[in-house]
C-alpha cells in the first residue's frame, strides 16, 4: 500500500500545484485590489500589506458600477430566456421527431456560430442605428439569444437525448399528449440539463465581450464595457484596475462556484455517454 | 454559406423508439428562421459593401467598387500576417488546452485532499471575462517591471522579458489558453470520470502500467470529448477579439493582429467599410472551410 | 370482455420488413405469451398492440374494433415495459395516478383508484417514495400499479422480469400468475425466457424471424412441436436432434435408422424410404438401458441433485443429452446403452416440419 499512499501524494501535490498555478492571477487580482497604488506597484510584490478600500471607492467615484452591473444581470438573464425560449422547442422536434435532415440542421446551427462577429459586424452596427436600438438593453438581449442559440440548441439536445425513450412512450400509454408530455414529464426530467445549458449560457453572455464594446457606449453598457474604460491609460494604475476588475468578475465567479457542480456534470456536450 | 449539403452522405439517422412520424417542423422553424436571419442579413449585407466604395468618414468615396476592395485586401502583407497569426492562435491554444487539459482531467480523477476545492479553484479562469483576464496577465502578471512574471525572473537573476513587446503573440496565446483550459478540464474531466473502472483495472491484470493504462484505455475513452472541445473551442478561438482589444490593439506592427481584428481595424478604426467588409467576406469563408473539415472529422464521431 | 384479434399484420422499416404477416386470435381472459430469440420480432409486434409502433399493413382489431389508427391511451390498453419506465420524478403515487390525471379523472377517485391498486400489490407503504428509492422488485410492482389503475382491456408487458434477481424472478412470476387470476384480464406478455413463457401461458406465440412458427398450449408445443426450430426452441436441455434415414413406413410409424439403431416412430405423413429426416428426442426419453438401441460412451456428468444429465456420444460421433430422475450412478466415460420409447419421438423432415403423430399426448390434445 505504500505505493498507493506515494500516489495520493503526488496527487496531492501536483493537483494542488495546478490549480493553484491557475487561480493565481485571480487570486492576486484580489489581493493587489486592497493595496494602494504604491503597493500595487512594489517590486519585488507584496503579500503582506495594510489593506485599503480606496481603489474600490475612487473606481465607484469614475462610473456607477452598480448601472452596469445591473445591465449586466439584465442583459445576460434576458439573451439566456430569449435564447431557451427558441432553443427548447427546436431541440425537442430534433430530438424526439429526427427527420433525415436533423443531423445536417444541428451542424449548421453549430456552423453559423463559427461566422466570426467580426465578419457582420458593420451591417448590425448600421442596421442597430437605423432601427435606433444602438446602446439599448434589449438590443444586445436580442443579439446575445442568437450569438447562444446555437450552443443552447446544441446542449439542449443531448440532455433530450438521454431521457429514456420508455418514458415518455409510457407517457403516452397513460394518455400525454403532446403538451403534457413536454409539461410533465420532458421538463422535469430535463431540469438539471436546462439548468445547466442556461448557466453556461448566462456565463457567455455575462463575459461576452465584443458586441457589447461595438454596440453600447452608456446607456445599456454592462461590465465589460466598464472595465474596457480602464483599460488604457489609467491601465497603469494597478489596484484600481484590480479593484474594478475584482468587482467585474466576482459576482460572476462566485455564481460560477456555487453552481459548478451542476456545470461539471452537465457540460458535456453529448461526449460522454 | 450553409452546411445543410455537407453531409448527404450520412446515414439517415434511425428514429429513436420514442419518435413519432409526425413532422415536428413547427416547432423548430423559429429557430431555423432566426438562424438564417441572423446569417443571410448581415452576410448579404457584407457581401454587398465588399463590392462598394464606402468610406463612413468620406462620403465622397463611394460606387461600385468592383473586386477592388478584395485586390487591397491580398495585396496587403497585413492581411496574410492576419491570417497566419488565427491559425497559430487557433492551433497553439488546441494544443495547450487539449494537451494540460486531458493530464488535469486524469489528475483530478484521482482522490486527494480538497480535491474539490482545488477543482474549482482549476476551473476559475472560466468565469472571468475576456476582457479582465486580459487586462490583468498583461498589468498584474507580465507587466516588465511591475508583473509577477518579471518580480520571479529577477528573483532567480534572470532578466525580466517583456512579453507584450518581444513575444506577442506568445502572450496573447497564453492568456486565451488560460481562459480555456478550464473548459477543455471541465469537458474532459467529466468524460474520464464516465471510463469504466473495472477496465483500467482489466488493464491492470493484463501488465499495463499507469502509463499504459493511460494511452491505450484513458486516451480513446476521451475521443470523443476531445473531438467536443476542439469543435467548441474552434468556434470560440476563430473569433478572438477582446483580448487583443484591450492588450495589443493588434501590435506591435501586425504581430497579434488576427482577422477578427484586422476587420475590426479596417471598418471601425480606419471607417473604411468596404475593405473591412471584404475581410469580413474573407472572414467567414476561412469560418466555413474550417467548420467544413472540422464537421466532417468530427461530427461523424459523434452521435448527432 | 376483451379479445383481441391480429390480420395479416406486417411492419417495415423503409424496405426492411420486420414483421412478415402474423395472424392471431387473443381470447377473452387469455393469457398470451410471444417468445422467441431477440431480434425476432416479439417486442416490436407487442408495441404495434400498443400503437408505439405504426402498423405498415394489416388490420388490428380489439374488442372486434379496427384500432390502427388510434393512438395509444385510446386503445384502452396498458404497458408494463422492460425497464419500467417510471416517471423519476414522481412519487409512486403520482406514478399510479399520472395516466388518470391526464384522463381527467377527479382527485378522490383517483387515490381511490390508486389505494386500491397499492392495496392489491402490497405497495401502500412505498406510495410517498421516489422510484430511486425502491428495490427492483418494488419498481417492478409500481410499474404493474400503473397499469392496473387504469383498469385496461388488456395488459401488455414487455419483458418484466428480465432486469431482476433469478429468485425475485421466481416470485414475480407466481406473483403474475396471481394477478392474472385475480384481475380476470386478458394479458399478452413477451419473453425469451421459457420457463416463464412455459409457466404463465395459456397460449405461446413462438416467433422467428418475423412470422410465427407455432401457437399452442404450453404443453402443446412441448410434446407436439410443428417444426425443427420450436422443438429446438422449446424445453430445456435441448431436443436432441439427430440425423436419420427412412427405412420404410406402415400403419404403426415410420421405421428410422439413426445413429446405428433402427426404431419406429408412431409418425404419419408419406416419406419414401432412402429420405434424410431428423429424429428428435426429448432429453428425458432417453435412459439408460442394457438392451437399448443406441451405443455410444458417456462423455460428461452432471449431476443435480434431483436430476442427473448423461452427456452420451453415441458410435456415429453425434452427442445427445440424458435427463434421468435423481441421482443416477452411471461414472464418466462408462459405455453404455440407451433405451427410448418410439412414441416419444419427434420425427422432421428434410424442410424441418414435424411429420404428424400418430397419436396427443393426454395433456396436450
Amino acid at each position: 500500500m505504500r505505493s498507493s499512499r506515494r500516489q495520493m501524494l503526488l496527487a496531492t501535490v501536483l493537483g494542488w500545484g495546478a490549480a493553484l498555478l491557475l487561480f493565481f492571477p485571480i487570486f492576486w487580482m484580489v489581493l493587489t485590489s486592497f493595496k494602494s497604488e504604491i503597493a500595487a506597484i512594489a517590486t519585488p510584490p507584496q503579500f503582506l500589506f495594510a489593506p485599503t478600500l480606496e481603489s474600490y471607492a475612487e473606481v465607484q467615484e469614475r462610473a456607477d458600477y452598480l448601472h452596469f452591473a445591473l445591465n449586466s444581470v439584465l442583459i445576460s438573464v434576458g439573451g439566456t430566456l430569449l435564447a431557451l425560449a427558441f432553443a427548447i422547442p427546436a431541440a425537442y422536434a430534433m430530438a424526439f421527431h429526427p427527420t433525415a435532415r436533423t443531423r445536417s440542421t444541428l451542424l449548421w446551427m453549430l456552423s453559423t456560430k463559427m461566422l466570426p462577429p467580426v465578419g457582420v459586424l458593420v451591417p448590425i452596427y448600421l442596421l442597430f442605428r437605423s432601427l435606433g436600438i444602438l446602446d439599448t438593453r434589449s438590443g444586445l438581449v436580442v443579439i446575445y439569444a442568437l450569438m447562444n442559440l446555437p450552443i443552447v440548441v446544441w446542449m439542449l439536445f443531448t440532455f433530450f437525448k438521454e431521457v429514456p425513450g420508455e418514458i415518455l412512450e409510457a407517457g403516452r400509454m397513460d394518455g400525454a399528449r403532446t403538451g403534457s408530455e413536454f409539461w410533465h414529464l420532458l421538463l422535469p426530467l430535463s431540469v438539471p440539463g436546462i439548468a445547466s445549458t442556461a448557466l453556461l449560457s448566462l456565463i457567455l453572455c455575462w463575459n461576452e465581450a465584443f458586441w457589447s464594446l461595438n454596440l453600447t457606449t452608456s446607456e445599456a453598457a454592462p461590465l465589460t464595457t466598464f472595465i474596457a474604460s480602464f483599460s488604457s491609460p489609467q491601465g497603469l494604475f494597478f489596484a484600481k484596475l484590480s479593484a474594478a476588475s475584482t468587482i467585474a468578475v466576482a459576482p460572476i465567479l462566485v455564481f460560477g462556484w456555487l453552481s459548478q457542480r451542476q456545470l461539471v456534470r452537465g457540460l458535456t456536450f453529448g461526449a460522454v455517454k | 454559406m450553409s452546411f445543410t449539403t455537407l453531409d448527404q452522405g450520412a446515414e439517415v439517422t434511425a428514429a429513436p423508439p420514442g419518435a413519432r412520424r409526425r413532422s415536428a417542423f413547427p416547432l423548430l422553424a423559429p429557430s431555423v428562421s432566426v438562424l438564417l436571419l441572423w446569417m443571410i442579413v448581415p452576410l448579404a449585407m457584407t457581401l454587398w459593401f465588399s463590392f462598394q466604395r464606402y468610406n463612413l468618414l468620406n462620403p465622397e468615396v463611394s460606387g461600385f467598387a468592383g473586386l477592388e476592395n478584395y485586390e487591397f485586401l491580398v495585396t496587403d502583407p497585413d492581411f496574410w500576417a492576419s491570417l497566419t497569426n488565427t491559425l497559430i492562435l487557433v492551433g497553439s491554444v488546441l494544443v495547450i488546452t487539449v494537451g494540460f487539459g486531458t493530464l488535469l482531467a486524469v489528475l483530478f480523477d484521482q482522490p486527494f485532499p480538497g480535491q474539490g476545492v482545488a477543482r474549482v479553484l482549476a476551473i476559475s479562469p472560466f468565469f472571468v471575462m475576456p476582457t479582465v483576464s486580459a487586462l490583468v496577465w498583461k498589468n498584474l502578471m507580465m507587466h516588465p517591471i511591475y508583473g509577477v512574471l518579471g518580480s520571479l525572473a529577477r528573483a532567480v537573476g534572470m532578466e525580466p522579458v517583456d512579453w507584450f513587446a518581444e513575444y506577442p503573440l506568445l502572450a496573447v496565446i497564453v492568456i486565451v489558453a488560460w481562459q480555456w483550459l478550464p473548459f477543455a478540464l471541465l469537458i474532459l474531466l467529466t468524460a474520464v470520470q464516465s471510463l469504466d473502472h473495472e477496465q483500467k483495472e482489466a488493464a491492470r491484470m493484463d501488465g499495463a502500467g499507469p502509463v499504459a493504462q493511460f494511452v491505450f484505455i484513458t486516451l480513446p475513452h476521451l475521443g470523443r470529448a476531445i473531438s467536443v472541445v476542439v469543435m467548441i473551442e474552434t468556434i470560440f478561438l476563430l473569433t478572438v477579439f477582446a483580448e487583443i482589444f484591450v492588450t495589443t490593439s493588434g501590435g506591435p506592427g501586425n504581430a497579434t493582429t488576427n482577422l477578427a481584428f484586422l476587420i475590426y481595424a479596417r471598418a471601425l478604426l480606419q471607417f473604411d467599410v468596404g475593405g473591412g467588409s471584404a475581410g469580413g467576406v474573407v472572414a467567414i469563408l476561412l469560418a466555413n472551410v474550417v467548420a467544413f473539415f472540422l464537421v466532417r472529422s468530427i461530427a461523424r464521431r459523434l452521435e448527432v | 370482455m376483451a379479445t383481441l384479434q391480429l390480420r395479416n399484420l406486417r411492419k417495415s422499416y423503409l424496405a426492411h420488413e420486420v414483421i412478415k404477416g402474423v395472424d392471431l386470435e387473443v381470447a377473452d381472459r387469455e393469457f398470451v405469451v410471444f417468445v422467441g430469440p431477440s431480434g425476432c420480432g416479439k417486442s416490436t409486434l407487442l408495441r404495434m398492440i400498443a400503437g408505439l409502433e405504426e402498423i405498415t399493413s394489416g388490420d388490428l382489431l380489439i374488442d372486434g374494433q379496427r384500432v390502427n389508427e388510434v393512438g395509444p391511451a385510446d386503445r384502452g390498453l396498458a404497458m408494463v415495459f422492460q425497464s419500467y419506465a417510471l416517471y423519476p420524478h414522481m412519487t409512486v403515487r403520482d406514478n399510479m395516478g399520472f395516466a388518470l390525471r391526464m384522463a381527467g379523472v377527479p382527485k378522490p377517485e383517483r387515490a381511490r383508484k390508486v389505494a386500491e391498486a397499492a392495496r392489491i400489490l402490497q405497495l401502500e407503504p412505498y406510495l410517498d417514495r421516489r422510484p430511486k428509492e425502491l428495490s427492483g422488485g418494488q419498481r417492478q410492482r409500481v410499474a404493474i400499479g400503473r397499469a392496473i389503475v387504469r383498469n385496461p382491456r388488456i395488459f401488455l408487458f414487455d419483458e418484466p422480469l428480465s432486469n431482476l434477481d433469478a429468485a425475485l424472478r421466481g416470485q414475480m412470476r407466481i406473483e403474475l400468475a396471481r394477478l392474472h387470476e385475480d384481475l380476470q384480464a386478458t394479458m399478452i406478455y413477451v419473453t425469451h425466457d421459457q420457463v416463464e413463457a412455459m409457466t404463465l401461458a395459456d397460449k405461446i406465440v413462438v416467433l422467428q424471424a418475423g412470422r410465427v412458427e407455432q401457437v399452442g398450449s404450453p404443453l402443446e408445443l412441448y410434446h407436439h412441436p410443428a417444426n425443427l426450430f420450436v422443438a429446438g426452441f422449446i424445453g430445456s436441455p435441448r431436443m436432441n436432434l439427430l440425423e436419420a434415414r427412412v427405412l420404410g413406413a406402415d400403419g404403426a410409424g415410420v421405421m428410422l435408422e439413426a445413429a446405428g439403431a433402427r426404431l419406429t416412430v408412431p409418425a404419419g405423413g408419406a416419406s419414401r424410404p432412402g429420405a434424410a429426416v431428423t429424429l428428435g428426442i426429448r432429453p428425458e426419453a432417453l435412459r439408460p438401458d442394457p438392451a437399448g438401441a443406441f451405443a455410444g460412451e458417456v462423455r460428461l456428468v452432471e449431476r443435480l441433485g434431483g436430476l442427473t444429465l448423461l452427456h452420451v456420444t453415441l458410435v456415429g460421433g453425434e452427442a445427445v443429452v440424458v435427463q434421468i430422475e435423481g441421482s443416477d450412478p452411471t461414472p464418466a466415460h462408462a459405455p453404455v446403452r440407451l433405451g427410448v420409447e418410439g412414441a416419444a419421438c419427434h420425427v422432421f423432415d428434410a424442410e424441418g416440419q414435424a411429420l404428424p403423430a400418430l397419436g396427443r399426448h393426454p395433456l396436450a390434445a
